[in-house]
């Protein structure tokens, strides 16, 4: 187990005071002042040298997400803005540090800025998340009131301002293009990329766009180390991550451990084991709805990281554990999540636009067994025609958890069909999508 | 003159012939407007949604943003209307007819339905006599939307009630919380059950070895 010294986020379940007093107790602000005075490179040096990941699912390495940034700051000015619209099912990370850390994410607001030399950051968070953002601008305000943030923010000659910005319940906004036409005003609709928000972003200026857990590890990396972090996990998977472990487990929760820890220790510590025991284990999705599920043969050895997980063709996406016992009915909770693509898709693409709706159909009719045995693998085949033939990458999303069901429960669907057959004489007439 | 717009679901509700922001929320909009660069007041369009949609609330106690309000919205940001009506029919939180009292939110996706949201959903169409999803119960008092994950999946299933979470719910929690709702006690919002946010239930078993000062 992680130890609690090594844990970055030691206010997860709001034990503690959130507030300004609470967080300097707790450590946060310390020093700020001696990290912006080490200069915008060596901090991204740091950031690099610590191996730390995007915490939003994809994984890259930020520190060198942060060098993509315009070494100058020319007659365009440069932003930060941070992606607090946690929606991917399965995960609510963001939610804890938002609502009772927020001061992690305010500090490490102002030392990413300063380091891809931004004055200013949004933070654009779910408009779910009321209460959440009625704790963030507190911290805020406090650090505001305090000099903190603002015109020579920590005394380091450096100004900055930090904004928070609702959404208003839309999946689509939590990519990265997206989430910028939405704060621009427009419809959520992902851009063409390139250029890239490095080149052309927020208000056609470079913007970086990172996840709140990204940011919010940031101060205490610096503040403790690159060695210190990398330290922790695995290679080429360093540090801690927040795991939401949901589902048919006994007790769901939060938790900060390392990455590369195993999946069975992981739901057996924190989760007080599967319901019913590890036996009754039918499948894990092991990060948010959009990864491929795993059997629970994976499951019984699989390590929780980037680079092992992508090895069984699934991924840690956002470390979102959602643990089905052997009661689940797996073709309805993947079709669920089918249903949940084609409400979110923007309807910019067609393959998605059309196609999600076509996959969440097909999907409903093999939770009941409607359908010809054969058009398991025309389900196969569209959900690749999908996937990689939209701008963003709903269209992925949408694809992987039915080409993981069918590459793992392919029996189970087989076996759905035949009994529909079987409650039936006479051959059904051959349907179209519906 | 006020008109009438039909629903999807065949009933039809009166559209306002006016709206104009209050003082209460000028105040606000002069806030949200100096968060962003000049010339970029676009921004603001979701944010002045908001102010209209909770003005509707403080006013008529229904919150929902009439086409006249996203008039006014884009007449104080200067934009063209039909960019307001985009925004405000793209995001699901702008309600584009009016709605109850308390505006049930159900999570039905696969961590709530995993833990029982087919119990919650059940147990408030039978509290509430609302059959069909977006319908308002005949006294004004309930509307049921079914809405995609919020974002809370370890305290599943949650029943989001006008802008509160109430979280680890069952069907008997649902019926205790409409009942305390409709005698106009909302309880406070979050775990149901009792337990402490995200943590396991029976209390949080990490970080219980630092004192209010971790050694950094």
């Amino acid at each position: 187990m992680l130890s609690d010294k090594d844990r970055i986020f030691t206010n997860l379940y709001g034990q503690h005071d959130f507030r300004l007093a609470g967080a300097r107790a707790r450590g946060d602000w310390d020093g700020t002042a001696a990290i912006l005075a080490r200069g915008p490179d060596a901090i991204v040096e740091e950031m690099k040298a610590s191996g730390l990941r995007g915490r939003g699912g994809a994984g890259f390495p930020t520190g060198m997400k942060w060098s993509f940034m315009p070494k100058q700051e020319g007659e365009r000015p440069h932003y930060l803005v941070v992606n607090a619209d946690e929606s991917e099912p399965g995960t609510c990370k963001d939610r804890d540090i938002l609502r009772h850390d927020p001061h992690k994410l305010v500090e490490g607001c102002l030392i990413a800025s300063f380091a891809m030399r931004a004055h200013a950051c949004y933070i654009y968070i779910r408009g779910e998340f009321f209460n959440e953002a009625v704790n963030l601008q507190t911290a805020i305000d406090e650090a505001y009131a305090a000099g903190l943030i603002g015109k020579n923010a920590c005394g380091s000659g450096w100004d900055f301002d930090l904004y928070l910005h609702r959404g208003a319940g839309a999946y689509i906004c939590g990519e990265e293009t997206a989430l910028l036409e939405s704060l621009e005003g427009k419809k959520g609709m992902p851009r063409l990329k390139p250029p890239f928000p490095a080149a052309v972003g927020l208000y056609g200026c470079p913007t970086t766009v990172n996840n709140v857990e990204s940011i919010a590890v940031a101060p205490t990396i610096l503040r403790r180390g690159a060695a210190w972090f990398s330290a922790l996990g695995r290679p080429k998977n360093a540090g801690t991550k927040l795991f939401c472990i949901s589902g048919h487990v006994n007790k769901p929760c939060n938790v900060e451990e390392e990455l590369g820890i195993p999946l069975r220790e992981l739901i057996d510590t924190y989760a007080g084991g599967v319901r019913g025991g590890w036996d009754n284990l039918l499948a894990v999705i092991p990060g948010g709805a959009s990864v491929p599920l795993l059997p629970k043969a994976t499951c019984d050895t699989i390590l929780m990281d980037f680079d092992s997980l992508r090895e069984v063709r699934s991924g840690l996406g956002t470390a979102a554990v959602i643990v089905m016992d052997k009661s689940t009915d797996v073709i309805k909770a993947i079709a669920r999540l089918s249903q949940f693509y084609k409400h979110e898709s923007c309807g910019q693409c067609t393959p998605c636009r059309e196609g999600t709706g076509w996959m969440m159909r097909v999907m409903n009719r093999m939770v009941q067994g409607r359908a010809e045995p054969d058009e398991i693998d025309t389900l196969e085949q569209v959900t690749r025609q999908v996937e990689g033939h939209t701008i963003c990458a709903l269209g992925d999303a949408a694809a992987w958890p039915i080409q993981g069901l069918i590459r793992h429960f392919r029996p189970v669907l087989e076996e759905r069909i035949a009994q529909y057959k079987a409650g039936r004489s006479a051959r059904p007439i051959p349907l179209a999508a519906e | 003159m006020a008109e009438h717009s039909d629903s999807a679901s065949g009933e039809s509700f009166e559209q306002p012939a006016t709206f104009a922001f209050d003082d209460a929320s000028r105040t606000e909009i002069a806030t949200i407007l100096a968060k962003y660069p000049a010339g970029r007041q676009a921004s603001g369009s979701i944010p002045l949604l908001y102010v209209a949609q909770r003005q509707m609330k403080r006013t008529t106690g229904s919150a929902w943003v009439p086409r006249v309000a996203m008039d006014a919205v884009a007449a104080e940001l200067g934009m063209a209307p039909i960019r307001v009506y985009e925004v405000a029919t793209f995001y699901l939180m702008f309600n584009t007819r009016p709605v109850g009292t308390y505006h049930l939110q159900l999570c039905t996706t696969t961590p709530c339905w995993l833990r029982g949201s087919d119990d919650v959903v059940a147990a408030c169409r039978k509290a509430t006599g609302i059959k069909g999803w977006g319908e308002t119960s005949a006294d004004g008092m309930f509307t049921m939307t079914e809405v995609e994950c919020v974002g809370a999946c370890v305290n599943a299933p949650i029943l989001q009630v006008n802008d509160d979470f109430y979280e680890d719910m069952d069907a008997d929690k649902t019926v205790e919380l409409l009942a305390a709702l409709r005698r106009g006690e909302p309880p406070p919002r979050g775990s149901m059950s009792g337990r402490l946010n995200s943590a396991p239930t029976g209390g949080p078993i990490t970080l219980t070895t630092l004192d209010s000062h971790p050694a950094e």
